[in-house]
């Protein structure tokens, strides 16, 4: 049996993780702005066979909160196996661009809030000397393309960061995984036309889920996003300012 | 959006919405005022029920609330499909007490059809198991059972959405051992000897006949008529996933009067004692289409009509082999069509099962099928019976006002509670309700 937290428990994707591991009958603690919803997480999570399920209110931008908010979740659950990262928000692109202040709280929203949140994980995960933590960027953050550079360059921090977090956790039991959804089917992005690039919530949790089993580093969800994004990130300036991307 | 049923006609431009919890249904609803708009689970309803050019999706409703494993109460939110309930509750020794004949439909889809099963005549319908459901009407949350808010719970169970959203329901589940079913098959050779087997054996759990509906003559209405009773043993044993699925529209060419009648004439071959047993798992019992993902697309992009109507049981054989006397020289049988003995009819005001034997079909979607459909209306009704909601694209207001005599009491309710405003699919604007 396995300890998971979920910080951001109730996007559609944390979610499907949650059910898996609940299925398994693992203990899970998830974290989450909106309350009322939460509660409704935690019971269906206990009916689907998770052995406790504890829950708290967790702000993304009190970033005072965060460490007196992990502190409880590590002394109540004492071991904690996975930690998960999946809050986050789609930011409007075109109302970025207008406005700095809305550019500069998504980047807070997106990455400065998993800094700060990775890094007191990093230290008790360290200290605890095992776990796997795992956060969800994006392909955006592979190249800045005009049609969502603000989301793009804020989980492209939050990439690099974890792959620092891996280097410096390397043989100190702590696994650091980086999971690159593609588009996903979500109530965030239930506004766009849906074509054959689309994949529901529930495969790329199993994905992610068999990523954090096996200890890999970075997984691209589903597996031809690792091509598509190879090309993406190949592809020559001339060419690629000329996209429509 | 497109939208369309699972019949894909007809398709119509809607605003897809998908709240997340009860407060974002609550909003919406007062958001739209007037609607129109109409809940949606996984539209496996044929025709227009699930249709309105705002289409309140349940998927994101997907949460169970508490299931007691041992006195098999199961509460959940509306979106739940049928699918997730029995992954949960077989591998206790639970089972649906009534189940429709695919497991992608919603509970909240469940409810407002009043689904049937193949057990109808001994159990009833869906609603006889439900405990209690919370529903978002235009006058806020509101909770409604047999007992407090009767006429509410009569009127949702049935009520094809237009009472308001349902958004969690409380139901009652049935013990079972195993897994598996055991079944017999039994071969007739005419609707006479079909009809006389179904209601020798009305003490079967459950009991269905598929006819082969384009053999004529002597052989008018020739069945394989399945019974099935839970097995005592075998283990509890759940989840096989679709093996097939069909990737796009089959050119319309493939489904015509030559493959289908090879089609029926083959399956009812293939049976070839007059009594067969067998063990089988729920799955492949209940839900033998399942097992293929889009079957709907077999019959090309126009889609397809589906139509199940029940007569009443002093109609019996002659009001049968009418209809199919009818159906065979048209010659626009169908691959599928499901005889059933429904029990007593219950109180809701739109229920459509009644005492009687009931027959579902599907027909390739042509001009000559509507016309056909038209006066097998005629047949039905005055014969004293009535056609499905959850199936219906075509039926006109006046044959629905002839044959769901509970319309009026029903139109007077919504009216009492706000739903006439703003919960309207395309069907009940074309029904008048
Ligand atoms: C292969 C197949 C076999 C079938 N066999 C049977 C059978 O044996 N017996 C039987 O009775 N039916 C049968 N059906 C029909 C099916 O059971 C019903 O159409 C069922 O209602 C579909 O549920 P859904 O979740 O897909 O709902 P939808 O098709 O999305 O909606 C159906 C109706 O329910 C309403 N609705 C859905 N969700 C809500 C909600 N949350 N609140 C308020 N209203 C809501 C809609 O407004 C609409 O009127 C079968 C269908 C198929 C495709």
């Amino acid at each position: 049996m396995n300890n998971v937290l979920i910080i951001g428990a109730t996007s559609a994707i944390a979610t499907a993780v949650a059910r898996i591991y609940a299925k398994r009958g693992d203990s899970l603690y998830l974290l989450a702005r909106d309350e009322s919803r939460l509660l409704k997480i935690t019971d269906d999570l206990r009916v689907r066979g998770a052995s406790e399920v504890y829950s708290a209110r967790f702000d993304a931008q009190e970033f005072s909160s965060h460490e007196s908010v992990l502190d409880r979740v590590f002394s109540l659950m004492k071991q904690v196996d996975v930690v998960i990262l999946a809050h986050g928000t789609l930011p409007d692109q075109e109302a970025c661009q207008s406005s700095v202040e809305v550019t500069l709280r998504e980047i807070e929203v997106n990455a400065l809030s998993s800094v700060s949140v990775l890094t007191h994980l990093a230290n008790s995960l360290e200290k605890q000397g095992s776990g796997t933590l795992a956060a969800i960027t994006s392909v955006a953050g592979d190249r800045g393309r005009k049609s969502n550079y603000v989301y793009g360059s804020a989980k492209a921090m939050v990439s690099v960061f974890l792959a620092g977090l891996r280097h410096r956790l390397f043989g100190k039991g702590v696994n650091v995984l980086d999971v690159r959804p593609g588009f996903v089917d979500t109530p965030m992005t239930k506004a766009f036309d849906k074509g054959p690039l689309w994949a529901q919530p529930e495969s790329v949790a199993e994905g992610m889920v068999a990523a954090i089993d096996r200890g890999k580093a970075v997984v691209y969800l589903p597996f031809f996003w690792a091509w598509i994004m190879r090309i993406v990130r190949n592809l020559p300036s001339f060419l690629f300012l000329r996209t429509s991307l | 959006m497109k939208l369309s049923g699972w019949g894909r006609y007809p398709v119509i431009d809607s605003l897809p919405e998908f709240p997340v919890g009860d407060e974002c249904v609550m909003k919406l609803i007062e958001a739209h005022g007037s609607g129109p708009l109409i809940g949606r689970g996984l539209g496996r309803s044929y025709g227009d029920s699930a249709l309105a050019p705002t289409a309140v999706h349940s998927a994101y409703l997907d949460y169970f609330r508490y299931f007691d494993k041992q006195t098999g109460i199961l509460r959940c939110a509306a979106g739940v499909s049928l699918a997730s309930v029995l992954e949960l509750i077989v591998p206790e020794g639970w089972f649906l007490p009534v189940t429709p004949g695919t497991k992608y439909v919603t509970v909240g889809g469940a409810v407002a059809s009043d689904v049937h099963g193949k057990n109808h005549h001994i159990d009833g319908c869906f609603s006889e198991f439900v405990q209690s459901i919370t529903i978002a009407t235009a006058n806020g949350i509101v909770e409604c059972s047999k007992t407090s808010n009767a006429e509410l719970f009569c009127a949702t169970c049935g009520g094809m959405g237009l009472t308001g959203f349902i958004l969690e329901v409380e139901i009652r589940l049935k013990r079972i051992s195993s897994s598996f079913i055991q079944a017999t098959t039994i071969k007739t050779k005419n609707i006479a000897e079909t009809v006389e087997a179904l209601d020798i054996h009305r003490s079967a759990t459950y009991s269905v006949a598929w006819i082969d509906c384009l053999s004529t003559g002597k052989g008018l209405g020739r069945s394989l008529i399945m019974l099935g009773e839970h097995a005592d043993d075998g283990g509890l044993q759940t989840g096989c996933k679709a093996r097939l699925s069909v990737p796009f529209d089959v050119p319309g060419l493939f489904l015509n009067g030559v493959t289908m009648q090879a089609f029926n004439s083959v399956y009812y071959h293939r049976v070839t004692k007059a009594k067969s047993r067998s063990l089988v798992s729920y799955e492949p019992y209940f839900y033998p289409l399942d097992g293929v993902r889009n079957w709907n697309r077999l019959y090309g992009s126009d889609g397809f009509l589906q139509y199940q109507f029940v007569i009443p049981r002093k109609a019996g054989i002659e009001g049968l082999t009418v209809i199919l006397n009818r159906l065979a020289a048209s010659k626009r049988g169908s691959f599928l069509a499901v005889l059933k003995l429904f029990g007593e009819e219950n109180s809701n005001y739109l229920s459509f099962p009644m005492e009687g034997y009931t027959l579902a079909l599907d027909l390739k979607r042509s001009p000559e099928v509507f016309a056909l459909l038209d006066e097998l209306d005629d047949v039905v009704v005055g014969l004293g019976g009535r056609i499905y909601l959850a199936k219906d694209a075509r039926m006109s207001k006046s044959i629905f006002q002839a044959s769901y005599p509970g319309w009026e009491s029903f139109s007077q309710l919504r009216r009492q509670w706000g739903a006439d405003n703003i919960f309207n699919s395309i069907q009940s604007i074309r029904l008048g309700l």
